[in-house]
């Protein structure tokens, strides 16, 4: 046997925990290295859990072209408290060995910034949010501003700490925590699948749906319950819905950042229509309620599916009319044109998911790379932008919003062809012991990852979550230096990143 | 300027005319009403069911500011609990958002404990700085929406603001966590007097789903009146406005 690793595909059952290979850290670091170099492979967690004075470490790397998962996993005694550190040769794994630095207390040595992920509740040192450690510029020329964590708007908080020449941006660096609330500590002690259902609702609001699918996933993968057809159908049009609703909210905020008015006004009425037909749908505008794994509380009747085929019609018209204005005004476009660049290397480095990848060039798309649901037989393209800037960023949604309305009708068509029977929704669960169980999620945001770990009794011991932003907030620090900081609003919006989905 | 007037001629006119009668959907999960003959038995049974702890095992009461309004008591027992599309579910005491078996009237202010310089300064012009303490972005749209070209709040003066040195009160969304708990009271001790503030859903009235989670410190709401509280996972926006009027005395 030379097998240094065992392949899983989404939304298949979970793996056996016995079964996965345990390496010697040397093997473990260079087969990770090795296949993080190829452009299709990314990773999509890095994480350790403690078990009986020994600490197993996993890694999941996701490949695009085969469409499977790489779980490569090792340990070491618990005692011993320091790693080589893989950040210098894989970028992209600077977040997750942050994390297992702050939560553990594992050095990682060679990390060029090992510093404060989220100020969780139980790190091992525990540091006060005021004590972050900035990096600073000893300069004259050079100012510092700081922002937040309360911020102007209506938003969530985080800190943004610029470092300026004038009003030019030299470096931007961002601290967040200020919304953790322990959540994954409370997957593993809610001992109940329908409060872990809610809490995955709550994990970001703004992707109840989405988050809500990953978990459903995990629960369907450990339990081996298949969703029907028509249930699956269902789940889709209801993260179509999600995004379109959020990708026209977005075009609002961009338009009021660049003071236009008409496109905030307009799209904010568009959001509305989009999010209605989702209450009207589940009695939520969020999608809350609606998913749930096994089966639904809200099959979706005649009435809603002509509600929702209504919605397409208005909003694909309006929503068309208004970003056909929005990118012709020189007033707009002044703004969005070459502001806040993002390079594909740079994507790449540092393993952007999402709309964040998908508009510097790079294919990534969950839905068709590593498909679940009914994306299995429906085909999606991603669609790909590549100048990488605010603009791309905006046309990125008006383009995504005209797909997700053809994807929504063609699968209203192939469902009225169905046996409409969703089923009821399952709570009473018994899951498959020692396993390690992985789900993949195309939010509007990009990849959701959710992984559960069960021990020999089936109890859910580790829960990792992961939304996007984990990411993506490096981009936009990448995307606003040598901008004009007047110009950190609009760029922000254009990533509209999740502060909970990060701080969890 | 052509595309421009087609686009205002789609647009028409979106703005909700009645704040306090505008419909919503039949199955929007406002106020629960719970039969007054539920047995003892589904008393218990929802009691163990619900996610967030808001049924009272001995009464069978709903506090609606712990509920999460996931309605699957209501799916287990649908003939004795009822959630209606009444979304004018604000209360400005805690005591006020506990619905008991057999309650089916309207949730509504009690006017006695209703200070009098709030409505005396406030009812033309409310000025509103939100924190976020945690919460999930969900609230946070609601609260933005609150103030959109369909709902349109300010057309009572209610509006929120950048900074909490021009604002008359703050609205807290979230259960507060730890790491925003010094935030929080750094923003109100920054609002002049005098000042109101609102919890806005479920998370920020009670904790939510959050209430047992070392990582929420809750203490700066425990410590301080509370001026109105909004429930919702996520508050409606026709929730958040309705309760504020009424607090206010706008007709």
């Amino acid at each position: 046997m030379n097998q240094k690793y065992i392949g899983i595909k989404n939304c298949s059952l979970p793996v056996d925990i016995g079964q996965i290979p345990l390496l010697s850290y040397e093997e473990f670091s260079g087969k990770v290295k090795e296949l993080l170099k190829a452009e299709e492979n990314h990773c999509l967690n890095y994480f350790t859990i403690e078990e009986a004075g020994d600490r197993y470490f996993y890694c999941l790397i996701a490949c695009d072209s085969e469409k499977n998962i790489q779980v490569l996993s090792h340990k070491i005694r618990k005692e011993k408290a320091s790693l080589v550190s893989l950040t210098p040769d894989c970028p992209s794994l600077h977040v997750f060995e942050r994390e297992i630095f702050e939560n553990t207390g594992v050095e990682f040595s060679g990390h060029p910034w090992l510093k404060p992920l989220r100020y969780p509740h139980d790190a091992t040192s525990k540091t006060d949010m005021a004590d972050y450690p900035f990096y600073s510029i000893d300069s004259e020329e050079l100012h510092e501003v700081g922002v937040g964590p309360v911020h102007a708007g209506v938003i969530e908080p985080g800190h943004f700490r610029f470092i300026c020449n004038g009003e030019k941006v030299l470096h931007l660096e961002i601290q967040l925590g200020y919304q953790h609330r322990g959540i994954e500590k409370l997957f593993v002690e809610k001992d109940s699948t329908l409060r872990r259902c809610i809490l995955s609702e709550s994990i970001a609001g703004d992707t109840s749906v989405g988050h809500a699918l990953a978990f459903t996933q995990i629960i369907e993968s450990l339990t081996g319950i298949q969703a029907g057809e028509s249930l699956q159908i269902e789940r889709c049009i209801a993260l179509e819905l999600e995004r379109m609703a959020v990708h026209i909210g977005d075009t609002a905020a961009l338009c009021g950042d660049v003071a236009y008015q008409l496109g905030q006004v307009v799209c904010e009425a568009l959001r509305t229509l989009i999010i209605n037909t989702t209450q009207l749908w589940c009695g939520n505008r969020f999608g809350k309620g609606l998913i749930r794994p096994g089966g639904s509380n809200y099959p979706m009747t005649d009435n809603v599916e002509d509600a929702v085929l209504k919605v397409l019609d208005q909003t694909e018209k309006r929503f068309g009319e208004i970003s056909d204005l929005i990118f012709s005004l020189p007033s707009v476009m002044a703004r969005f044109e070459d502001i806040g660049h993002v390079t594909e290397d740079q994507a790449r480095s540092i393993g952007a998911v999402g709309m964040a990848a998908r508009t510097c060039g790079i294919s990534r798309d969950i839905r068709s790379s590593h498909p679940f649901q009914y994306y299995t037989k429906f085909p999606v393209a991603p669609v790909i932008l590549d100048s990488g800037d605010v603009l791309a960023r905006a046309k990125m949604r008006d383009l995504e919003f005209r797909e997700s309305v053809r994807i929504v009708r063609d699968l209203i068509n192939i469902r009225k062809k169905r046996n409409k029977e969703s089923g009821k929704p399952v709570y009473d669960t018994v899951l498959k012991p020692g396993s390690l169980a992985v789900a993949l999620v195309e939010g509007w945001r990009g990849e959701i990852c959710h992984i559960a770990l069960t021990d020999n009794k089936g109890r859910i011991v580790n829960y990792k979550i992961k939304d996007p932003s984990l990411h993506n907030w490096l981009a936009l620090a990448l995307a606003v230096r040598n901008q004009e900081i007047s110009d950190f609003p609009v760029c922000n919006k254009s990533f509209n990143l999740s502060y909970c989905g990060n701080d969890l | 300027m052509f595309k421009g007037i087609k686009v205002i001629k789609s647009h028409g006119i979106q703005y909700v005319k009645n704040l306090r009668t505008q419909p919503v959907s039949p199955l929007f999960r406002g106020r629960p009403v719970i039969k007054s003959n539920i047995s003892r038995d589904d008393i218990r049974m929802v009691s163990n069911l619900c996610p967030s702890g808001a049924i009272d095992p001995e009464s069978g009461s709903i506090d609606i500011g712990r509920c999460v309004f996931c309605r699957e008591c209501s799916f287990a027992c649908p003939e004795k609990i009822v959630f209606t599309d009444d979304y004018r579910i604000a209360a400005n005491t805690r005591n006020g958002l506990i619905i008991h078996p057999g309650n089916e009237e309207h949730l509504r202010l009690n006017e006695e404990i209703i200070r009098t310089e709030v409505r005396r300064m406030f009812k033309r012009s409310l000025k509103l700085r939100q924190v976020s303490a945690g919460g999930d972005n969900s609230c946070e749209m609601e609260l933005n929406a609150a103030g959109n070209v369909n709902f349109d709040m300010g057309r009572y003066g209610i509006e929120f603001v950048a900074s909490p040195r021009h604002a008359d009160g703050i609205v807290i969304t979230g259960p507060v966590s730890e790491n925003m708990a010094e935030a929080l009271q750094i923003t109100w001790d920054a609002v002049p007097e005098p000042k109101i503030i609102i919890l806005a859903g479920t998370d920020a009235i009670s904790g939510g789903m959050f209430t047992d989670s070392p990582a929420v410190r809750r203490r700066f709401i425990d410590e301080h009146h509370i001026d109105l509280y909004v429930p919702g996972n996520p508050c409606h926006p026709l929730t958040f406005i309705n309760g504020i009027m009424d607090l206010l005395g706008i007709k």
